[in-house]
């Protein structure tokens, strides 16, 4: 399934990277960007005193501003006659100090408000956190002037200022750390092993909170150097004859209209200086915060794309089918790894069928099937060869709008957990409505009472009042109802289930199930009903689709593949369902695990688990082989009838 | 509804007061004697004595809360000894200008973000999207106060388009359209920052909202995707980000204490600075005050709006 290819690949990921951390931030351009102009900047701010640079503080009245690129003096010289280029260098220097020596401050008592409110939690938590949230309840800035105001202007009060109504945020975020780690194992270890709390903190606890801090310094520094910065220009920071970036900008303002460059190359260093450390600061957090690493946060697009290297040609539909799919290929493509899902699943569907699509996590069903109507999540999955005919149209050459008309009309889709499938802010009334008015041109009333209907139709007490309640307000069986009746909006010919019973209670289980046999009788829908339980395919399905690796083993009716299983595969499925009744049954798992479908073998893919395997199963792709009417098996070795494996 | 809007409202009182013990706190913790600061050269022992007598210093710090908090109650900020008038009036008076200001530029950000945060994660790793990406980075870099002379040199000294400062013209001016004349600038600069913060997240919203089940779903309806998008997408990112508009309220209002010195707009963060650096710290008080309580409304509107917004949270 989807989940389990896309959530092996970051594992695969985690062991190598804490060393290639570094690497990593290089790997991001703009980061790395950052990352040069603030080592530059910091360069020249500290060597200072040996660049030849002319006296910051010297005034020469003969030579007041002086434009830009004057001789002598490249950035030329504000109101005082004092060179520009000495001043923003020098000023550069008192502003990364002052942000720098806020930032720390900050973090030092966030940082330990946090971690004390988090580890001894109960009492002294909500009394450290309720001060906290009063500090927050202020405006940021307003705080940081009450706090000048109290203490006088001044750079070294300004620093005070802005330090202090930034402790909130360490406070917060550490806490929140620390919380979820003192609950862990190693710290009841550690305190059972006799260390003292004060020892777990800083041993054991800080090193794990160490990331955030970090991660809440570098967002946060280029807040503090604006804030200071802007509080010298307002003239509460830095005094003359000291002065910062922000300072310079406050003098310069006074001659604005004049002089304009003596304010505006001082702002121009700030934005600079800011917009380094803050490319630099997101790049530290991407690489230290793995949930949001790129490629995690990527957005499925409205369908999936279809990347086929040829035109399936040779490809015709079968008469007799409604859904005929022949040789489904559909990848995920993840940091270079190539997931085959679907490794050319063949599936057909008559009218009124129901076909079931059984097989273990991660062996392709529901990429198959979600694979039909493009709801394959794209990026990372790709369809990339086969075609899907529903009666003449292959679905795979479709318009993007065609695809929409047919969606939720000809086919409709029933998912599994009925909790998140349904919008969690639109009620049931709307979202049924809205999937009824996206194919009919019809009035919201007429919708509205065809969703009554509906809601009847899958057997929901009071379906007027349900039509203005929101899915949480409902149980889960209600809510797959609610999900089938939408399901059935618009007279679908083809039905995809994928584990619509799974997440329901097993009485509830057996509801839904003969709710849908009845529907799909009194409708005429084929339905392509997945799952991994075989007590379902009993119940539902006239015939069965076995899945092993991306690729059907077996196909035939539901009767023949649960008294005569011939692949061997699905012998051992069926031997694993526990029968009521039977004890004595031997319930062995199936040995082994199914290959990663980013590393297929050559040969059969259950070779490595099965009891049957011989030298030629390995040898090469094992093909499909009709061994009755209606009934085929991708086996050299089937299993023979009362065979026993 | 308006049950939950008053149990809201219940129990943002105890934060207010929490509010004035912290800004009483504050006042309080002014390091030498108050009385003498505010005499200065004037600060002979009876003087002294008697100003202490006057303002309740001579009373425990508890005593001097309940006075101070009584009298806040009933209006009586004390008088501004700067402007020689209370301070209520004055405050009252800068405040509705400060709102103004901040009220257009919160509204601003709210459109301007959640704009670009939308194109932009519809648009993600398109040119669209970087070139977003990268404005809300110089946006949320820059020095707000600086881009406010930029734009004053810009668009009032270069092309004089707009006024440079001021709330209205002074000859004629008055009306409406000389309001939003003046406000254009000051009101532009002030939201460049909370825009940036808010397209970010709406960007990253609306990532995690596009990837859920009930997305999924709402194609497999055969909802044309910008149906899709703008409604089912939307709505649920603009749960989360709801509660970040209540907090860029607060830093909308702080950051005004640039732009109202850089526009000379007549608003409680140009009377604040002006009050510091001549310590009318009764004046800094009631407009802190001010401030914070209307950040604590803000909020608990945001909060409103988003319970409004999702069922769940009722």
């Amino acid at each position: 399934m989807t989940e389990a290819a896309v959530s092996s690949a970051p594992k695969a990921r985690t062991t190598a990277r804490r060393p290639d951390s570094i690497r990593l931030l290089l790997n991001n351009s703009l980061a790395t960007g950052g990352f040069i102009v603030l080592v530059a900047v910091a360069l020249v701010a500290l060597a200072a005193p040996f660049l030849p640079l002319a006296d910051p503080d010297v005034t020469a009245p003969a030579n007041r501003l002086m434009p830009p690129f004057s001789p002598d003096h490249f950035l030329g010289t504000d109101a005082l006659g004092r060179d520009i280029l000495s001043r923003i260098v020098w000023g550069t220097r008192v502003s990364l100090a002052v942000g720098l020596s806020a930032t720390v401050i900050a973090a030092f008592f966030g940082s330990l408000i946090g971690l004390v409110a988090g580890y001894a939690a109960g009492r002294v938590d909500s009394v450290l956190m309720r001060g906290i949230d009063m500090i927050m309840a202020f405006p940021y800035i307003l705080l940081a002037l009450a706090i000048v105001a109290v203490l006088g202007p001044g750079l070294l009060n300004a620093l005070y200022a802005i330090a202090v109504v930034n402790i909130p945020f360490f406070a917060r975020n550490i806490r929140g750390i620390t919380l979820g780690l003192s609950r862990r194992e190693f710290v009841d270890a550690a305190r059972l092993s006799g260390k003292s709390n004060v020892q777990i903190l800083f041993i054991e606890v800080l090193p794990n909170v160490l990331p955030v801090i970090i991660i809440t310094m570098s967002t946060t520094i280029g807040w503090m150097i604006l804030e200071t910065a802007g509080l010298s220009f307002l003239g509460l920071g830095a005094q003359p004859p000291q002065a910062d970036l922000g300072s310079m900008l406050g003098e310069g303002r006074k001659i604005l209209f004049t002089a304009p460059h003596v304010s505006v190359v001082p702002g121009l260093m700030i934005l600079v200086l800011v917009m380094s450390i803050n490319l630099f600061g997101d790049g530290v957090r991407d690489v230290l915060d793995p949930r949001l690493k790129s490629g995690v946060l990527t957005r499925p697009v409205a369908r999936t794309t279809i990347d086929r290297k040829e035109a399936p040609s040779g490809l015709k539909p079968r008469g007799d089918a409604v859904l005929d799919v022949q040789d489904l290929r559909t990848e995920f493509h993840l940091g270079g790894t190539v997931y085959k899902a679907a490794g050319g699943v063949d599936l057909h569907l008559a009218q009124g069928e129901c076909l079931g699509v059984v097989g273990e996590s991660g062996s392709g069903k529901s990429v198959s099937a979600m694979s039909i109507m493009g709801l394959v999540p794209s990026p990372p999955g790709r369809i990339v060869g086969g075609a899907a005919f529903l009666g003449d149209e292959d679905l795979f050459s479709l318009s993007d709008e065609r695809i929409r008309q047919l969606r939720g009309a000809d086919v409709s889709h029933v998912f599994q957990d009925p909790l998140s499938t349904l919008h969690p802010l639109f009620t049931i009334g709307d979202q049924l409505t809205e999937a009824i008015l996206a194919h009919r041109r019809i009035t919201r009333s007429q919708a509205r009472k065809i969703a009554e209907d509906l809601l009847k139709l899958v057997r929901i007490p009071n379906p007027a009042e349900r039509l203005k309640v929101y899915p949480h307000e409902l149980s889960g069986g209600m809510r797959q109802r609610i999900c089938i009746a939408m399901a059935l909006a618009n007279d679908a010919k083809v039905m995809i289930a994928d584990e619509p019973t799974t997440a329901l209670d097993v009485t509830v289980q057996a509801q839904i199930l003969s709710l849908m046999n009845t529907l799909r009788h009194e409708r005429n829908a084929a339905i392509l009903f997945i799952t991994h339980d075989f007590g379902v395919v009993s119940a539902i399905c006239d015939r069965v689709a076995v899945m092993y690796a991306g690729k059907v083993v077996e196909t035939g009716t539901t009767e023949e593949i649960l008294n005569s299983p011939a692949h061997p595969y699905t012998a051992k499925l069926i031997d694993c369902v526990p029968v009521l009744g039977e004890p004595e049954r031997r319930l062995d798992a199936i040995e082994g695990r199914p290959p990663m479908v980013n590393n297929l073998p050559q040969g059969c893919a259950f070779a490595d688990r099965c009891p049957k395997a011989q030298a030629d199963c390995r040898a090469a792709p094992i093909s499909v082989t009709e061994i009755a009417e209606g009934r085929s098996v991708r086996c050299l070795h089937p299993v023979k009838e009362g065979e026993h494996v | 509804m308006a049950g939950y809007i008053l149990k809201r409202l219940i129990a943002a009182i105890p934060v207010l007061f929490g509010l004035t013990i912290i800004v009483f706190l504050i006042m309080a913790m002014i390091p030498g004697d108050t009385a003498t600061a505010i005499l200065g050269s004037y600060a002979t022992p009876e003087n002294v004595e008697k100003l202490n007598r006057d303002l309740g210093l001579d009373k425990s710090l508890p005593q001097q809360y309940f006075i101070w908090l009584g009298n806040l109650l009933q209006g009586d900020m004390g008088r501004s000894y700067s402007l020689n008038r209370p301070v209520l009036d004055e405050v009252v008076e800068r405040f509705s200008a400060t709102m103004i200001l901040a009220g257009t530029s919160l509204v601003l950000c709210s459109i301007f973000g959640l704009l670009a945060g939308v194109v932009s994660a519809v648009r993600q790793f398109g040119w669209t999207d970087k070139i977003i990406t990268f404005l809300v980075l110089i946006g949320i870099s820059t020095p707000s106060f600086w881009l406010g002379l930029l734009l004053i040199l810009a668009f009032a000294v270069k092309l004089q388009l707009f006024p440079a400062s001021g709330m209205f013209a002074i000859y004629g001016g008055g009306d409406l359209p000389d309001l939003i004349h003046h406000l254009v600038l000051p009101a532009l600069t002030l939201s460049v920052v909370a825009t940036g913060v808010i397209a970010r997240l709406t960007r990253t919203s609306m990532l995690e909202v596009l990837r859920q089940d009930y997305i999924r779903t709402a194609r497999a309806k055969g909802l044309a995707e910008r149906k899709v998008i703008a409604k089912h997408a939307f709505k649920a990112a603009l749960v989360n980000v709801i509660p970040v508009i209540g907090i860029q309220a607060g830093f909308v209002m702080g950051g005004a204490v640039y732009i109202e010195t850089v526009f000379q707009w007549p608003g409680i963060g140009s009377m604040l600075v002006t009050a510091i650096s001549t310590r009318d710290l009764l004046l800094v008080q009631g407009g802190v005050l001010f401030v914070a309580a209307a950040y604590v409304l803000f909020n608990l509107a945001a909060d409103v709006v988003q319970t409004m917004l999702d069922p769940r949270l009722r």
